[in-house]
């Protein structure tokens, strides 16, 4: 008789059901989203505030270099000593004082301070570095008889257009989107399979600390149960994930409204807009548009499918062993840590030798070995692998995915019946011949 | 008689454990039939290999004149000594999810269901969850479970560890009458004052080997020592005494009785028949008490233990 989608039916009612993954649920994407807003609120806070710096230039080497924004305002000090300068601007409660020494420009670089009552952010004294680099350059160049507009017409911002031999044009800015691409997909397999392959476990063991375990597998084979298990979880998973993405997306437009507070400014999406900052002339957009039109779309979308599935079945499977195999929890740690080094080493070869060379040797193989390739693979396909190449790792993956389970359904047979000691590997190895 | 199941040359290693060697039952249709034997002695085993969770190494099993197959899971109903339900469900979806699983269909096990909860007076469990309940009542509900797809064969494992006296006792009943309905049992145990309430046919297992098998009387028949248990009153007790034991083979006996009598266990020849200890203790004594000692399901067990670990 097929009970699988009566199992199906139970374990995903059952996960979806339960109060703690309902709570899951809807407070996962409002606490990231709140955390989110925070961060961004508060950025914008600390960026509205407005900053004086009072400048000592005896010199005066700065003369226009240092230009008065909305958020930082420089107050000139003239014809004052320093001790003056410093009580002055402590007195104004300044953010702090700059204070350029009159010394001849070759040694004047060594000698420049900033005296402040706090230590100050890097980020500003970084700024005022390359400020005063840039000036005192100019003026040393100028002094060297450089024509300085002539230097400003030499000056040439080159950007490799990047094309394969087929024709198919692509640039920096879309290898950074494929990176992220990839990356986003290998991570979302990477979670997923330890959220969800977990809560295989658990259940798992809540059968057996339950002891109900025996009275099912005396109506349905251990096998069927496993599998609907894992498919039930599995759906369970889905539905949350996607009840996650909608209610991100929707607490996202809705606190940006509230709050005024654009999420896209926490400092990741910062970096990303740095990264794609390039992105100036209408040119290069249309280029990144019409190379993302290129993108294998159809075959991402598919391989998306086909290894997220494989990865995530290949795992669960082994998750499902190991809740067999064990009584409680805490028992779990030495058969779980070696499959959570196994897929923290295929997301971390696979993200960073992608970086470097997506069809590097070490990528390469990574893909193809099963417990790594789903999530190497992901990473790698925006970047072009041949489709046989895709075929073989997924053949591959798909033929220990079989060997897996039938192994898996062995521990999960003997396990589950089994009370008591924890097995060691030694035990384990035995129950495949019982 | 005819028999439902029969299980030839079952042997089963764990690895160097030998759980099973070479145990044979036949269990008669239409009986209860009890599998008894010292914890660990490999009745579980047995059990689970009826039931398909374990496959034998060597061995067949025959249900019903057919070898085992997947599909007699629905005509088996097993409630196994480690027993317990989901904790967080409710107990009305959890017994119609355990009785689909058996091969019910979701109308026949709600009618089926509502039957039981009616019978047992339980109707407002039905959307309690099973950690709300105490743990004598989820074993009814694992009770009703078991039986709901009326099967022809009954598995009970320690059916009344976890039971209070009262409830035992309905359960018992309960499996008299499904045996009375036609369906067969198989009971296994190593309390022996259910195996005597119960049990038609007995086999006992021990050190995974079956050591004795039959009908519970027969057994019996073959065990008994022809001791017979007396109660004599006489004006002289200690002359009587040394009268029978100048005659017969004596030992004390204790039990009630309502006078001042001597007790007395006499255990005969051979050759000897109960008439002739009538006819002397006629002749001697006034006779209050007279009855055959009949070995109990205990004794027997102990005894064949005893002589098979020699």
């Amino acid at each position: 008789m097929n009970h699988l989608p009566l199992i199906i039916k139970r374990e995903y009612l059952a996960k979806v059901k339960n109060k703690s993954f309902i709570l899951m649920t809807f407070l996962s994407p409002l606490i990231l989203v709140g955390l989110l807003s925070l961060v961004a609120y508060l950025t914008s806070v600390n960026n509205e505030k407005v900053r004086t710096i009072a400048v000592l230039d005896e010199a005066g080497f700065l003369n226009e270099a240092l230009v008065s924004t909305d958020q930082m305002i420089y107050e000139n000090l003239t014809d004052i000593s320093l001790e003056e300068a410093k009580k002055l601007s402590n007195e104004n409660n300044s953010y702090g004082l700059l204070h350029v020494p009159h010394l001849p420009i070759d040694e004047v670089s060594s000698q420049i301070k900033f005296y402040s009552k706090e230590s100050p952010s890097l980020t500003l004294i970084s700024n005022l570095e390359s400020k005063i680099e840039k000036r005192l350059g100019e003026l040393k160049l100028k002094k060297l008889g450089v024509d300085l507009s002539k230097i400003k017409a030499a000056k040439t911002n080159v950007d490799i257009n990047q094309e394969d031999y087929q024709g198919v044009k692509t640039s920096k800015t879309v290898s950074f989107l494929k990176l992220i691409f990839g990356g986003a997909a290998g991570y979302l397999l990477f979670m997923f399979i330890i959220i969800y392959g977990n809560l295989i476990m658990r259940s798992v063991i809540e059968e057996k600390t339950s002891r109900i375990i025996e009275v099912i597998i005396s109506s349905v084979k251990p096998m069927q149960l496993m599998l609907g298990k894992i498919f039930g979880t599995s759906l369970a998973g889905i539905t949350q994930f996607a009840i996650w993405i909608v209610l991100i997306g929707v607490l996202s437009v809705v606190s940006s409204y509230i709050f005024g507070v654009d999420i896209s400014a926490t400092p990741q999406q910062e970096l990303m807009s740095g990264a794609v900052a390039d992105v100036n002339t209408n040119a290069e957009l249309q280029a990144i548009i019409s190379e993302f039109h290129s993108l294998p779309l159809l075959n991402l979308v598919v391989a998306f499918i086909l290894f997220f599935a494989g990865g995530y079945l290949l795992y669960s499977s082994l998750y499902a062993a190991i809740g067999a195999a064990v009584d409680n929890e805490t028992d779990t740690q030495q058969f779980l840590m070696p499959i959570v080094m196994l897929l923290v080493v295929g997301f971390y070869v696979g993200f960073f030798t992608s970086l470097e060379d997506p069809h590097g040797t070490i990528s390469k193989v990574f893909s193809y070995i099963p417990f790594t390739s789903p999530i190497v693979m992901l990473i790698r396909i925006p970047f072009g692998v041949p489709i046989w190449e895709q075929a073989l790792s997924f053949a591959i993956l798909i033929f220990t995915f079989v060997i897996t389970v039938w192994i898996a359904a062995k521990i999960y047979r003997v396990g589950i019946l089994m009370y008591g000691k924890k097995p060691s590997y030694k035990e384990l190895i035995k129950w495949l011949k019982y | 008689m005819s028999t439902l199941l029969e299980a030839t040359n079952i042997s089963k290693n764990f690895g160097e454990f030998k759980a099973l060697s070479d145990v044979s039952i036949q269990v008669p249709k239409h009986s209860i039939f009890g599998l008894l034997g010292p914890n660990g002695a490999g009745k579980t085993t047995l059990i689970r290999i009826i039931n398909q969770i374990t496959m034998p190494d060597v061995g067949h099993v025959i249900l019903d004149g057919e070898p085992l197959k997947p599909e007699h899971v629905q005509y088996i109903g097993y409630l196994p000594e480690e027993r317990g339900l989901y904790k967080s469900m409710k107990v009305g979806e959890q017994a119609l999810y355990l009785a689909q699983l058996k091969g019910l269909s979701y109308r026949q096990a709600k009618q089926r269901l509502n039957h039981w909860f009616e019978k047992f007076e339980i109707s407002h469990w039905w959307d309690k969850k099973i950690e709300e309940l105490s743990k004598g009542m989820a074993q009814k509900i694992q009770f009703i479970v078991t039986v709901l797809h009326q099967p022809k064969l009954l598995i009970f494992d320690e059916p009344f560890s976890g039971f209070d006296p009262i409830n035992a006792n309905l359960i018992k009943d309960e499996i008299l009458q499904l045996r009375d309905e036609g369906a067969t049992v198989i009971f296994s145990t190593h309390r022996m004052e259910s195996v005597e309430e119960l049990c038609d046919h007995i086999a006992l297992i021990h050190q995974s080997k079956k050591i004795l098998d039959g009908n519970l009387i027969d057994i019996k028949r073959k065990h008994k020592t022809n001791t017979f248990e007396v109660g004599l009153s006489s004006s002289n007790l200690s002359d009587l005494e040394k009268q029978i034991s100048a005659r017969f083979d004596i030992s004390p006996a204790d039990f009630r009785s309502l006078e001042d009598d001597l007790k007395l266990k006499i255990n005969l020849k051979a050759s000897e028949t109960p008439n002739d200890l009538l006819t002397f203790l006629n002749a001697n004594a006034y006779i209050n008490h007279f009855v055959e000692v009949i070995p109990n399901a205990n004794d027997i067990f102990i005894q064949t233990v005893k002589n098979n670990s020699l």
